[in-house]
């Protein structure tokens, strides 16, 4: 059996942005901090947007989070979706911070199943020999 | 900030010829069709612009195609709200003595194009949403209204999201050109299929095949022209994100900067504003909307809209022409609010005119419910 190409959208890392991709292919979610205003932010990027301030470095994110809202896909955006439809997009407010664009897994593609507020956890979801996704699932209680 | 409020006017707008499903148009045609017509209903000739707006393509690619060559150009491109924007910036421009008959065009193939434009994969969205399916509004603008459900409940709000596209349907099977004229049941809203939750398809605009164009000049100038110089009384723009998930607040858009700004400068009050055209890409961007611009309170929109307030006889109409939603959408939708608010004004709808509209206020939403441009327009 032939292993089918990934036809989804695959992320391409910039300067700025490749230790974020490398460290989501070591399965770790890692942000972006201000040193001068002491905020995380996502998405990666190397001046704050919040004070402009060059002084910022990387720390490890938790990979937990809370559910700040989702959206149930069902007419695919793409034909490369069409085998995922119906599937959950959605938005996690980070431990640390920041709100971060992801899908929600392991989960039934259903309203009364989801809950905004709900407590989420990272996993990594290999999508080529190089890139790796950062998605979430519902947090084991 | 000098004082700019009256000092041009709208003299001239028009559709393209046909709008809806249009197959064999380029988008370019649209824009050149609809010039012709907007500069005919202004009793102006190509030769007479001197200042030229666009969006999506360059004013390079229109001016070349219609042959124009502007002293004063500007491709100010930011989603849906850039051709009210761009009233505020032709304004400016009249004012400072850059051009003096300033020609605003668009036209899309969002149904038909032999080639659509593909994204940028430069752009931060393209990397971090893209690549999980954050593509295209309906998916975006369903995370924003699945946050408003959270915050102020979900049955009231699916009520309104119903108001609304049941009462735009109304409007638009007054409106001769709206490409949806069948009736609309509360029914036939909760039945229609989902597209992206909480969106059903009726919570969704159309996508088309349009162009529409709006001509500014000075007052001085307006007052020779063909028909009544509807003024431009107060303009405000502005953007607070790119992508949805950069969004500072789900549920607010920037119309809550741009509205009281776009009042204030035009000396009216809320109360004062007979017909409101708001850029209805989806039934929930109506409904923060009139939040936004301070029609209601935050959360107060589901009661708002109750009852059918914003259709046919109701005391607050909004979107007379059927909106995004039943009229047409051909992908940046904000001019054709425009066209709209300007025929409102002159008394020229006919089954669904707005009795003695004498001032209007047009929201414009562009992106992921990105950027705002409020403009209220009045006639004497």
């Amino acid at each position: 059996m032939t292993e089918q190409a990934y036809s989804k959208p695959i992320p391409v890392p910039q300067g700025e942005s490749d230790y974020y991709w490398e460290k989501a292919k070591a399965h770790e979610l890692w942000l972006r901090k201000c040193d001068n205003c002491n905020q995380a932010y996502f998405y990666p990027r190397d001046i704050c947007p919040m004070c402009f301030s060059r002084n910022t470095s990387w720390i490890q994110a938790s990979g937990k989070g809370t559910l700040h809202t989702f959206a149930i896909v069902h007419r695919a955006p793409t034909p490369a979706f069409r085998d995922d439809a119906p599937f959950v997009v959605a938005m996690v407010d980070l431990e640390e911070g920041p709100r971060m664009p992801t899908n929600l897994i392991d989960v039934e593609p259903d309203p009364a199943a989801i809950k905004v507020g709900m407590a989420v956890e990272v996993v990594f979801e290999d999508i080529t020999d190089e890139i790796t996704l950062p998605k979430f699932k519902p947090a084991a209680v | 900030m000098a004082d700019l409020s009256k000092s041009v006017a709208i003299v001239g707008t028009a559709e393209s010829d046909e709008i809806g499903l249009v197959p064999n148009k380029s988008a370019l045609q649209h824009h050149a069709e609809a010039a012709h017509n907007a500069l005919d209903d202004a009793g102006l000739t190509k030769d007479d612009v001197d200042g030229l707006f666009t969006a999506g393509f360059s004013t390079l690619a229109t001016a070349d195609y219609m042959g124009i060559q502007p002293k004063f150009t500007d491709s100010t491109s930011i989603g849906g709200s850039s051709f009210i924007v761009h009233i505020a910036h032709a304004m400016a421009a009249i004012n400072a003595g850059y051009c003096e008959v300033a020609l605003i065009t668009h036209g899309q193939t969002g149904r038909s194009s032999r080639a659509p434009m593909p994204p940028d994969p430069n752009l931060p969205t393209l990397q971090y949403e893209f690549p999980y399916g954050f593509i295209g509004q309906p998916i975006n603008y369903a995370m924003a209204a699945t946050r408003y459900m959270h915050e102020y409940g979900e049955d009231r709000t699916r009520q309104a999201l119903a108001e609304i596209a049941v009462s735009t349907r109304k409007w638009a099977m007054l409106n001769p050109k709206a490409m949806m004229r069948d009736e609309m049941t509360f029914d036939d809203y909760h039945d229609s299929r989902w597209i992206a939750w909480p969106f059903h398809l009726l919570d969704c605009c159309l996508v088309t095949d349009a162009g529409a164009a709006v001509v500014v000049t000075s007052a001085e100038r307006a007052k020779s022209l063909k028909k009544k110089p509807v003024w431009v009384l107060g303009a405000a723009e502005g953007h607070d994100h790119l992508g949805i998930s950069t969004m500072p607040d789900l549920t607010s858009t920037y119309s809550r900067e741009t509205g009281p700004k776009a009042l204030a400068m035009a000396g009216v009050t809320r109360s004062d504003i007979d017909l409101a055209m708001i850029y209805d890409s989806f039934t929930y961007t109506t409904l923060a909307t009139l939040e936004g611009l301070g029609f209601c309170g935050r959360g107060e929109g589901p009661d708002f809209v109750a009852g059918q307030r914003t259709a046919p006889g109701g005391d607050f109409p909004v979107n007379t022409n059927g909106g995004g939603l039943s009229y047409t959408h051909p992908g940046m939708y904000g001019i054709f609010l425009i066209v709209e608010a300007v025929r409102q004004l002159r008394g020229e709808c006919g089954d669904r005119q707005v009795p003695d509209c004498k001032i209007n206020l047009t929201n414009g939403t562009g992106g992921a419910l990105s950027s705002t441009g409020t403009v209220v327009l009045a006639i004497d």
